[in-house]
């Protein structure tokens, strides 16, 4: 049995997340889990280990969807709520609908993708290490706070709606406040008022292209959109913002021995 | 550049008619006190911080270090920190830095308890006849036990056999109410790290992480080691959640309340970045809040995220500074499914703080354990959660203090690095320190040997063990579980009414 459906209606989260961990235990091989009727239950995918195993959402999953996980891709047919991908390690995480705030908070590896909105503070504390870049697509729009404290990785927003039209200028303010690595790229223009302490827009060049495309590409696959719609991202105006600095608070504080 | 103003706070002095110019002074200071010119070693007395590492390691006891009062016109209001910080800063424009705890003359309430004792009535324990349980178990308690009764036929006979229905709660196994507190790798050097954990290991105990993550050498004492999470998230995966032996969630620091975490790029060396997850070179940022954090709803939130993360199988410890409100926050946390409520005082050391926190924010870890204590016994909390205390705990008596106020058990951190040769300098915060503690740089790391240090910890716990039985003994007690928030064994000295009422004591004489 590689598919296994859950039906989560009326389920506590704690025991929807056991029956999750019941059916890999015994079931190593199982490669698919749907769960049907989710209503706000929380944490579920945390701590999952398995590369190989896709988890289908049908409704709207609680706070902390795949938190800590690492390996699993999680489809959300709907929205989510806040703090998807929460300190993830390598994934994927695919939402239809729209995410709340702090959306791929300190993320650490792994993508997630978005078709709607995210809200506050996401993509907040992103860091990398070596080859864990973490990623994190947005169709429409981010609230303020977009990649505060960034440490690494990278958050793209593509700022189209449903159909795939242009939404206008981007509206978020303090993006990236404290950030000090990685980067974010914002189609269209963005003042440099919209950016928060610490930020600095820099010139958007091809290697940055080469780097956004392939994450565009899944985007798009993932849902659905037209070539058309993917040239025209691909070739819009795109703006770069990172940080000034590695070390934006150095300055801050005492040097040593005064 | 702007001139310094600020004269040496020590001063110097080799005496040459001892010195043999073995130049050992020159290598031992980090701080580059020492060089020699011609057949004299010249002291730079403005470099020094008073760590003694030269004076321990002069092999003719040659040099002496003094502090340099002379040349300060003394003043009672600008007394010497003042006028120096305001040099300093008028110098850099920058916030002050310093290292370790409050180093302000507050009242020390401790030292203001004294413990009582039995004489006739009630006779104290001889604690080397009579056996002293000082285990200590960390975690949720039930409020009441239930039981199945079960019929069971052993040997023809029916028999009815109770069965445990209550669930219990995973809890820590202390073999004495003493742990070392979290301090962070990249605050300290890993020779420090491995000392504590040998000596935890040794003696039935547990370290904290800090919020550094676990260097891969710590992984053999993973089970005596409780990690930490932090707003920074450092080094936290779902490995590093599983390997320890419970999780703590740092909301605040006794040294800093308020205020989140930094090491500064230059720090983050490769091993410090491997251990962390940031890149090498990188500031490692620790916000203020927590970022999915602005209510407690949502700190219940992040303590079930750990726990569904971990399989609800290791306790949550919250961490937060002892401040003012902190009864009505542990009366949150006791309700959120968190195990301990950890509660950290302002003398509570660390490795770099604003100078302006370390010495005015906060309140003394004596006044908050008996608070929170109270707290959530009024609110029927207190058998739900355990107290852990920290901050400023020098001896045995603070412990059995501490306890006697309501405390479950300690941690200690800055005895624990005294126990490894800390002088307590108070510069840790420039990664210098001559005693291979604070620091990262590998000539200054292997000063310490962690067999050694691990001796040195491990008898100061034991010792203070020890203590700790001969005063319950004292006290007609025979069990630690029996002192927790018993503040009938303590007696107030030179205390008012109102401290009296908050500490929950009576003064010495009623
Ligand atoms: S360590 Fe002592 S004896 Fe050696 S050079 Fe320094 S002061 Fe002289
Ligand atoms: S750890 Fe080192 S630098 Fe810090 S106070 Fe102790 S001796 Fe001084």
């Amino acid at each position: 049995m590689e598919e296994v459906v859950i039906d989560a209606k009326d389920m506590h989260y704690k025991e929807l997340n056991e029956k999750i961990h019941e059916v890999l235990r015994k079931n190593p091989d199982v490669k698919k889990i749907i769960l049907k009727n989710v209503l706000g239950q929380r944490f579920i995918g945390t701590g999952l280990q398995k590369k190989d195993l896709t988890i289908e959402i049908y409704g709207i999953p609680g706070g902390d969807l795949g938190m800590f996980m690492n390996g699993p891709t999680i489809i959300v047919h709907g929205n989510a709520e806040f703090a998807p991908g929460n300190t993830m390690d390598d994934g994927t995480i695919v939402i239809y609908g729209s995410s709340g705030d702090v959306t791929a908070h300190s993320m650490r590896g792994g993508k997630v993708f978005v078709r709607g909105d995210v809200g506050y503070r996401s993509g907040i504390h992103m860091k990398a290490y070596k080859d864990k870049i973490p990623v994190l697509v947005i169709g429409g729009r981010a609230k303020d706070f977009l990649g505060e404290y960034m440490a690494g990785g990278i958050i793209i927003v593509l700022n189209i709606d449903e159909k795939g039209n242009d939404l206008g200028k981007v509206k978020g303010r303090m993006i990236g406040t404290g950030i000090h690595g990685g980067a974010i790229y914002i189609r269209g223009d963005v003042d440099r008022d919209q950016l928060g302490v610490a930020a600095d827009i820099k010139e958007f060049t091809k290697e940055d292209l080469e780097k956004i495309k392939p994450y565009i590409e899944e985007f798009c696959k993932w849902f659905n959109l037209s070539e058309d719609v993917k040239n025209r991202l691909l070739n819009s105006k795109w703006t770069k913002i990172a940080p000034i600095s590695k070390r934006p608070f150095g300055k801050l504080y005492t040097p040593d021995l005064m | 550049m702007i001139p310094s103003y600020v004269p040496p706070k020590y001063k110097v002095e080799v005496d040459p008619n001892k010195c043999m110019l073995c130049e050992r002074c020159t290598i031992e200071c980090s701080w580059g006190v020492h060089r020699r010119e011609g057949d004299r070693i010249i002291s730079y007395s403005n470099r020094c911080g008073a760590c003694h590492r030269c004076v321990a390691m002069c092999p003719r006891d040659a040099i002496t270090i003094k502090e340099n009062a002379i040349s300060w016109r003394s003043h009672p209001l600008w007394d010497i920190d003042a006028r120096a910080d305001i040099y300093n800063q008028a110098k850099t424009g920058c916030i002050l830095l310093s290292g370790m705890g409050n180093a302000k003359e507050h009242p020390i309430y401790f030292d203001k308890i004294v413990l009582d004792a039995c004489q006739v009535t009630n006779p104290s324990i001889d604690p080397l006849r009579e056996p002293m349980e000082l285990r200590t178990y960390i975690g949720k308690k039930p409020k009441q036990l239930e039981f199945d009764f079960v019929e069971e036929e052993i040997d023809g006979k029916k028999i009815k056999k109770a069965k445990l229905k209550t669930k219990i709660a995973p809890n820590l196994k202390l073999d004495t109410p003493i742990m070392i507190a979290h301090m962070s790798y990249g605050a300290l050097s890993l020779n420090a790290h491995l000392s504590f954990a040998k000596a935890v290991k040794e003696c039935g105990t547990f370290m904290g992480t800090g919020e550094g993550g676990l260097p891969k050498p710590l992984y053999p004492y993973a089970d005596h080691i409780i990690t930490q999470v932090a707003s920074g998230r450092f080094g936290v995966n779902e490995e590093y959640l599983m390997k320890g032996a419970a999780i703590e969630i740092k909301i605040g620091q006794g040294a800093k309340p308020g205020i989140g975490g930094h090491l500064p790029g230059e720090k983050v060396t490769a091993e410090i970045s491997a251990t962390r997850m940031i890149p090498e070179g990188s500031d490692a940022i620790s916000p203020a809040p927590h970022h999915d954090i602005y209510s407690i709803e949502d700190l219940a939130q992040l303590v079930r995220s750990l726990k569904e993360a971990t399989r609800w199988k290791k306790p949550v410890f919250v961490k937060i500074a002892a401040v003012h409100n902190a009864p009505a926050i542990a009366v949150g946390i006791a309700t959120s499914d968190a195990d301990a409520v950890v509660i950290d005082g302002y003398r509570g050391g660390t490795g770099a703080a604003p100078k302006v926190f370390r010495d005015h924010v906060g309140i003394p870890i004596e006044m908050a354990i008996a608070a929170v204590d109270q707290r959530l016994r009024e609110e029927g909390l207190r058998n739900e959660i355990s107290i852990i205390a920290s901050g400023g705990i020098r001896c045995s008596a603070d412990v059995f203090k501490a306890i006697a106020l309501g405390a479950d058990a300690v941690y200690i951190g800055t005895a624990a690095m005294v126990a490894l040769g800390c002088r307590v300098c108070g510069r840790c915060y420039t990664g210098l320190c001559a005693w291979g503690i604070a620091t990262q740089k590998p000539e200054l790391v292997k000063r310490l040997d962690p067999e050694v240090g691990a001796k040195r910890v491990a008898n100061l716990i034991k010792a203070w063990t020890h203590e700790i039985k001969e005063l319950l003994g004292a006290a007609g007690i025979n069990s630690i579980e029996s002192l927790r928030g018993n503040r009938d064994r303590l007696r107030g000295v030179g205390l008012n009414e109102k401290e009296l009422e908050v500490l929950g004591i009576k003064a010495a004489g009623e």
